[in-house]
Parts: structure tokens; sequence; C-alpha cells
């Protein structure tokens, strides 16, 4: 029986979000609104020291000057940022020595998400650091990494317990004024990751975070930094699914990468945010600020998988400030229904001898939008910089839109830049080749779609791996070209 | 006074000079209304990213001129493509001077936009097409827009094809310490027309000059339009070039633009395809010196299904200059089976030039073949040392690679004797001898 492209709308389009439910956690939730009171009540709560109070008032009084910028490719009522909590923290608190301490209800959360926690402490070698709405509530694989003096923790902890290290890098690759929701996110930052690997180290696991939104009408509001010292090496993985909710809901995070000379960083994100319903109704907007800076022979790569969000606005960037540096940048963006995206990477050549590469693979199906928009700039004094770009879309259906905004900027003779992007559905003779090899419609769109986002799956560590094709699953093998 | 107040206030001289009767005249009124209401664009738009238009607006230009001005043939015999004899509609400091020009009533109409928006004969025609595909929102067209006034006007009938091609020449003599031209020119080619246009803004002195030129041109079906803008100005003279194009089923048109000289220059280069199975080629040389500064902004808007188009521009950047090249292209949901290509490669052979370049594709049809490709690079070393071990100078040996460059650009030149002016002013703006032609 010949599956029909009806077929395929019907069964995409009826596909729920799989990962929608909500715990029910008593929680500790801030009034709503947002004003100096509330920043300075965030960085109590926290128990922060006096410099990191004024170092949020300082942004915070920055974001009310600034306005909510409008020149990407999409369109969504905008947040009324008085009528968000920014803070909400899982009440049965703080701290668990073992898993058996976490209330269960949360330990189901994660099981139901299919991250049991034990499972991974043995199998994956993963050490996670779990982010449940706001705060960290359980900590593994901590032991290991201390005896290597590698420090990973939540940024409260550190804060707290490393000032030194953070007063130093906090805000120096996204300073607090750097945008509009990196100013936002300074202000009123909740938590998030810290990590610290120390001169000549390779961490020996993949290091990874999850993140949920879980809490009604709260932000989440992350920050996360990573400094790789000199010669030392990290992979660091992040993923994201949230419950189902039909308000939108603000996710706001800044992640700031540092990479000192001869270090390498490598990022790895998925996420599967709640996308909205099939009539466009809810879902998360995603305005994420993301920036490595690389020292010299540093290396940061950047790799996504972007199945989630109503709205999603982020632009992973490397700053190549040191000589030999190298920055990457493999994406797959995948919109569905109703949802938005507008996603690319900024390469800033400094440095003499820095290459880049980009590599973004943009699938629409539905009613979505789907937008590439990566700048490429090379400085004049970036002498023999090399860059290479990529930017394939593929749509399937007829309510969909692709769109590329590539910037080049170029002011060096000695720069190679070469930019490439192609626009196309599935070929009806691809399939009619794979059905004349005795393979059927839906797998041969599977395996094409597949292929397509292949060069950036494979860059994808292989713990990861397998979660991304399971949440390109959805969206991918049922839509037709 | 700015110049934008200066221009507002200057509309109500020049209504005392047309005729304030003529429906035109609505669309003039209107158009100053918005110019007034948006002024000049700034680097905060978007589309003039990296274009500013500061430097000029701070210059006192005059509107109208204060004389009329003759020139001999002789003296600008070099500026015409004199070795094929041509139609010839020329202007002098934006007046039309009738002595070194060469219209025809002939079955085609090869005339003035005064003449056109004057006589009862082509009202008709003025009511179906002016300012019909021309902007009514962008700024500096709705400026000129309001001025229009004089300009080319060309009519090509059903089925007609003019004898020769038509040359448009805009002289500005430098009389004025600093002038402000703004023509005006509506192109229309009727079913299975044919025609040819090659254009040309050239400056005889070093006084400032501005010229903000509107073109609109018609193509309905089968028709054919070749239209070669050759940009080659001294380098106090600066041209923003705004081209609107609409196409019916089964026409081509071919827009060549060789910008090499001018202080700045900005080619708004617009086409709306109407109809099916329509190609749309835009094709540009640019090679600049000095501060020279030329924005290519070009719009491809497919709003019907089957159609083409074809973008290939070239640059050559040396010592500071800047170029711009944004590419858009727009596919309709309608516009299923397109296929849009683009091409932008460029060669900086100077530590102090800039290019800046933005192909973008926005499309919302799914059965669609669109690509893009963006290159910036330099100068093969092998294949110059390979040229210099063949006993060829270096500078030559680059000149050479450099015309290999732009070379499929200028392949599809259909009318010879430009093609080897084209090639006589790439050696001159590369400062070569090369003893052939290509």
């Amino acid at each position: 029986m010949a599956y029909t492209e009806e077929e395929l709308k019907k069964e995409l389009e009826t596909k729920e979000y799989e990962y929608g439910f909500y715990t029910d956690i008593e929680s500790d939730t801030f009034p709503k609104g947002l004003n100096e009171e509330i920043v300075i009540a965030i960085s109590k709560k926290k128990e922060e020291p006096e410099w990191m109070t004024s170092w949020r008032l300082e942004a915070f009084r920055a974001w009310k000057e600034m306005i909510e910028p409008e020149w990407a490719n999409i369109h969504y009522k905008k947040p009324d940022f008085q009528d968000i909590s920014y803070y909400s923290a899982p009440n049965k608190k703080p701290k668990y020595d073992s898993l058996d301490e976490v209330d269960p209800e949360l330990l189901d959360t994660f099981k139901r998400l299919g991250i049991s926690l034990d499972e991974q402490k043995k199998l994956a070698g993963v050490a996670v650091d779990i982010v449940m709405d706001s705060v960290s509530v359980a900590t593994t694989f901590k032991k290991t990494l201390a005896e290597k003096g590698i420090i990973f923790c939540s940024i409260s902890e550190a804060i707290k317990e490393h000032p030194e290290l953070v007063k130093k890098h906090l805000g120096t690759v996204v300073p607090q004024k750097d945008n509009f929701y990196a100013a936002l996110n300074s202000a009123v930052f909740s938590d998030g990751s810290f990590c610290y690997i120390p001169k000549g180290v390779r961490c020996p696991m993949e290091l990874s975070t999850y993140f949920r939104i879980n809490q009604a009408g709260t932000g989440q509001f992350e920050r996360t930094l990573v400094v790789a010292d000199e010669g030392s090496y990290v992979s660091y993985l992040e993923g994201c699914t949230a419950p189902s909710r039909d308000e939108n809901q603000l996710h706001a995070a800044v992640v700031e990468l540092i990479a000192l000379d001869n270090a390498e960083i490598k990022y790895s994100t998925v996420q599967n945010w709640f996308p909205g319903d099939k009539e466009g109704k809810g879902g998360v907007y995603n305005f994420v600020t993301k920036r490595g800076l690389c020292e010299k022979n540093a290396k940061i790569s950047w790799t996504q998988v972007e199945t989630g969000s109503a709205i999603t606005w982020k632009y992973p960037s490397c700053v190549l400030k040191g000589d030999n540096s190298i920055g990457e940048f493999y994406s797959i963006a995948v919109t569905n229904n109703f949802q938005q995206a507008d996603t690319g990477t900024k390469m800033v050549h400094l440095g003499k001898n820095t290459k880049s590469t980009i590599i973004s693979k943009g699938i629409s199906a539905g009613k979505s939008q789907n937008s590439y928009r990566g700048l490429v700039q090379v400085n004049s004094r970036a002498k023999n910089a090399r860059n290479f770009s990529q930017c394939d879309s593929l749509l399937m259906g007829n309510d969909c839109g692709a769109h590329t905004f590539p910037y080049i900027e170029v002011k060096n003779k000695t720069a190679q830049i070469e930019h490439e992007a192609t626009t196309s559905k599935i070929g009806e003779d691809q399939i009619f080749y794979c059905n004349q090899r005795g393979i059927e419609t839906e797998k041969a769109i599977a395996l094409i779609v597949n292929g397509f986002s292949k060069e950036v799956l494979n860059k994808l560590p292989m713990e990861f791996a397998v979660e991304a094709q399971k949440l390109l699953e959805i969206s991918l093998e049922g839509s037709v070209g | 006074m700015d110049l934008k107040d200066k221009l507002v206030s200057s509309f109500l001289a020049f209504e005392n000079n047309v005729d304030v009767d003529h429906p035109v005249h609505d669309i003039r009124s209107e158009a100053i209304k918005n110019f007034e209401l948006r002024g000049f664009p700034n680097k905060k738009q978007e589309a003039w990213k990296y274009t500013s238009l500061n430097a000029l607006k701070k210059i006192d230009f005059s509107i109208f001129p204060k004389q009329i001005n003759a020139l001999e043939y002789k003296d600008v015999k070099r500026y015409f493509l004199h070795e094929i004899d041509t139609y010839k509609i020329v202007f002098i400091d934006g007046v039309y001077s009738s002595f070194l020009s060469e219209t025809t009533h002939d079955g085609v109409d090869i005339c003035l936009m005064s003449a056109a928006l004057s006589k009862p004969m082509y009202k008709q025609i003025i009511d179906v097409y002016f300012n019909k595909v021309a902007s009514k929102e962008e700024s500096l067209t709705t400026l000129n827009t309001a001025f229009s006034k004089e300009g080319a006007y060309i009519y090509i009938p059903k089925n007609k094809v003019p004898k020769k091609p038509i040359e448009i020449l805009h002289f500005a003599t430098g009389n004025e310490a600093s002038l402000l031209l703004q023509p005006r020119n509506l192109i229309i080619a009727e079913e299975n027309a044919e025609l040819q246009i090659i254009e040309r803004h050239q400056s005889l002195t070093s006084n400032e000059i501005l010229t903000n030129a509107v073109t609109e041109i018609f193509a309905a079906k089968n028709a054919i339009v070749d239209y070669y803008k050759v940009q080659n100005d001294l380098k106090n003279a600066s041209l923003i070039d705004n081209t609107y194009i609409s196409q019916k089923n089964n026409s081509t048109v071919k827009v060549h633009t060789f910008s090499f000289g001018g202080k700045l220059t900005r080619n708004n280069l617009n086409y709306y395809q109407n109809g099916e199975y329509i190609d749309s080629t835009m094709k540009g040389v640019t090679i600049l010196g000095e501060k020279q500064h030329v924005d290519h902004h070009t719009l491809v808007h497919h709003r019907e299904p089957n159609c083409e188009s074809h973008q290939d521009y070239k640059g050559i950047y040396g010592e500071k200059s800047v170029g711009v090249f944004n590419g858009k292209i727009i596919v309709d949901k309608i516009a299923q089976k397109t296929n849009a290509f683009q091409q932008n490669n460029n060669i900086l052979i100077s530590d102090k030039a800039t290019i800046n370049t933005k192909p973008q594709l926005e499309i919302f049809a799914d059965d669609v073949k669109c690509s893009h490709g963006c290159t910036i690079g330099q100068l093969d070393e092998e294949a110059l040392f390979y040229l210099q071990t063949r006993g060829i100078p270096k500078k030559e040996a680059a000149a050479l690679l450099m015309y290999a460059f732009a070379n499929n650009v200028l392949e599809s030149v259909r009318i010879p004797e430009l093609k080897m002016r084209i090639n006589r002013l790439i050696a001159n703006k590369l400062g070569v001898q090369l003893g052939f032609d290509l």
C-alpha cells in the first residue's frame, strides 16, 4: 500500500508533543514583574556576594534603556516582561547527597523523558548537572571530575566558591549590554552551569546539562560559562525538552565559551522546547545569545539540532581572536506547523590564519518559516582568513518558507571566502529511485532527509546522536517533499 | 538648509514650470509628500547598511540648472558608441540637446519624456504605464517621481524592432558648482518587440554631480530588452540608479552593469515577474580603485510559476574602494518550478579595500531550484607564476587573469562594438595594454 502525501501530512499533524507533561512540584515562585527590588531579591536568594548584585543591577539599568530587537525574520506577540515571574525554584530543597533523596516525582519526570539518571551515571559516563526550573537539584560525577581539577557546578555555586574565576570571565564574551535579551539575562539569571578545565587537562567525559521549563509562567534565564584553560579539551552537551504549556514561555539564555591558547571546546545542543500545537498555540520563545572566544590556536565548535520552540532566535558565534584559531558551526534546524526559526552564526576573524566552517541545514515543513542568518567578518588585520559556508534548505509542502540572509564583510585581500546556498525539495526522481530499489516512500524520505542532515548529525557525540535522531524523528520522518 | 528641506521647498518652484493639470502631477504631489515623510535613507535601514549618503547630503546641490549649455560633438564623441550608427537621446545638465540627439517616430517612438508628458497622443500610454512599477515607498524613487519631467521615452509597438541600438547619454558640464540631476525614463516593449539600450552618465568636470535616476521598463509577451549600463564617471560624480522592470509571459530582460568609475554608485535593480516562462538576467562587472564605492542592490520577485532568473556579478576591488552586493530573491508560494540562480565573485587586490556581500533568498514555494554562491579571494599565485614563466610581466599577467575572471559576464554582451569598448575600459582601468581584444 502506497504511503501518500496526505497520509503523511495527517500523521505529522496528529503527532502530539511527546514530552508534554507537567510535574507537580511545589515551587518557591517570586511575584510577577521586574524592577530593581526583584533583581536584588534574586541575588539575595542566591546568597550572592555584593559585586554580583551590582553586576546584575548594572545590566538591569542598561536593559531598561534598550529596545527589543525587531530585525529578525520572525513574527510573534512580544512578551510582557512585567507579566513574568523571574524566579522559581523547586521547594523541597536544597542539596541531595544521593539520588534517593531526590523527589520521586521529579525522578519520574526524568524517567518519562527517557533520561534515567542512574542509568546515565553508569552507562553513558556522563555527569549530569540537572537544572529543574532554576536550581541545580543533582550533580553527579563531581568527584571524578574534581580529581582532575575540573570544576563543573552550577553557576550560583561557582559564584560562591570560585568568585575569582567567575569575576574574571563572566561577561567578557557576552557583555551585559550586548543585546536586549543578554542584558535581561545578566540582570535576572537564576542559574546555569559553570565549567572550568585546568591547563592541559583533557576532560575524560562528556559534560551535559538538561534544561527544563516546568513552572507555568516562569521564564528560564540560564547562564552558562565554560572556560577551557591553555591546552585543555572539553566536550559539553546541552539538551532541552519542555512540558506542554498554552501560554508562551520565555527563554533567554546566555552561553559564554572561553578557549584559551591551544584549548578546544566542543559545544553540542539538542533543543526540543515545546513548539506549540498544530494551530500554532503556545510554545516556547527561545531568545539565546551564545558566543565563544578563541585565543591562539584554540578551537570552538558549535553543533546544534534545533527541533523545538515556537520562536527560535539564536546565533552561536565565534570570535577568532587568536592567531590560527578555528571556529566551526554545524546546525540542523527543523521547523514544522507554525514554528519560526531565525538562526545562524557569526564568525568574526580577528587573528591571522583563522579558519571557520559553517554548515547549516534548514528543513521546513507545515506552515513554518525557517531562516538562516549568518555573518562572516574578516578584519583588516586578519591575514589568510579562510571561511567556507554552506547553507542548504529543504522545503516540505507548499505553505512553508526558507530564507537565507548571509552577510559577508571582508576587509583583507588575503581572505578566502566561499559561500554556497541551495534550496530544494526532495526530488521525485530520488524517491522513485528508492522505490525502484524496494524502499517504500516513507523510508525513502527518512533516508534522504537523514542524508541531507548527515554532515551535522555526524558531528554530534555518540551519546547525543541517538537522542538527536529520536527528536528529529517526529519532524523528519513524517514529512513529504 | 539641509538637502531634504531644500528639495521639498523647491517643489513649489518646480510646479511653476510644469503642467499642474496633467494627471501625472497628482502622482508627483503624492510622491513629494512621501519623500517629505521618509527623507533620505540612512545606515540604520537594512537596505542602506553599507552605503551612507551623509557626505552627499552635506553638498549644496543646485536643483535646477541656471543656464542651458551646449557641447560640440567632437568634444564628446568618445563617450558615444560612435563605431556604429545608433539612435541617441542626449541630455546636457538635464536638458535635452536636439543637436546631439537622433530620435525617431518612424514606427517606434524614441523620444523625450517631456514630449510624452505634454502631448495628448501619449496620454493613454502614460496613464497605463507611468509610475506603475516604480516603488511608491522607496524615498529616492519618490524624490525622482516628484521631480519627474525629463528623460528618455521609448515605446516599441507590437512586432517592431528598431533599426539600431538606442543610446541614452547624460552629460554634466559643471557650469554649476554642484548639480543634482533626476532623469526619468520610461521604456515600453510591446508584444514581440525587441530593443537594445546603452545608457551612460558622464560628467565633464570635477564639480560635484549627483544623479538620482529612475527607469521603468515594461516588457510585454515575448518581448526582448537588452539594457547596458556603462558607469565610468569622474571621481566627483555620484549616481543612484533605480531601475524597475515588469515582465510578462515569455519575455526576456537582460541588464548588464559595468561599474568602473564615479565616487558613489548605487544600483537598485528590481525585477517583477508578472507572467510565466520569463527570463530575467542581470550581470555586472565592477572594477574599482581609489576611494570609490559601488553598491549593487538587486531584487527578483518571482510571482508566477515556471520562471527563471540569473545573476552574475563579478567585482575587483583595489586601493581603498568599497564594494557592496546585496542580491535578494523572493519566490512566492504560487511560483512553483522557479529556477533562480545567483552568483557573486569578488577579488580583493588591496589591503584597504572592503567587500560586503549579502546574497539573500526568501522562498515560500517548495518545488523550486534556488541557489546562490559567493566567493571572495585573490588571484591564483600559481597561475600568476605560470604566466610569468612564459615571459608575461606580473602586471600584465594579473590583468590577464582578471580579464578571464570578468569574461563570462562580457560574453553575453550582444553588441560587438560595445564589448570592444568595455574591454578597452577594463584594460584602461587595470592600467595595462594587452594588444588584443577578448
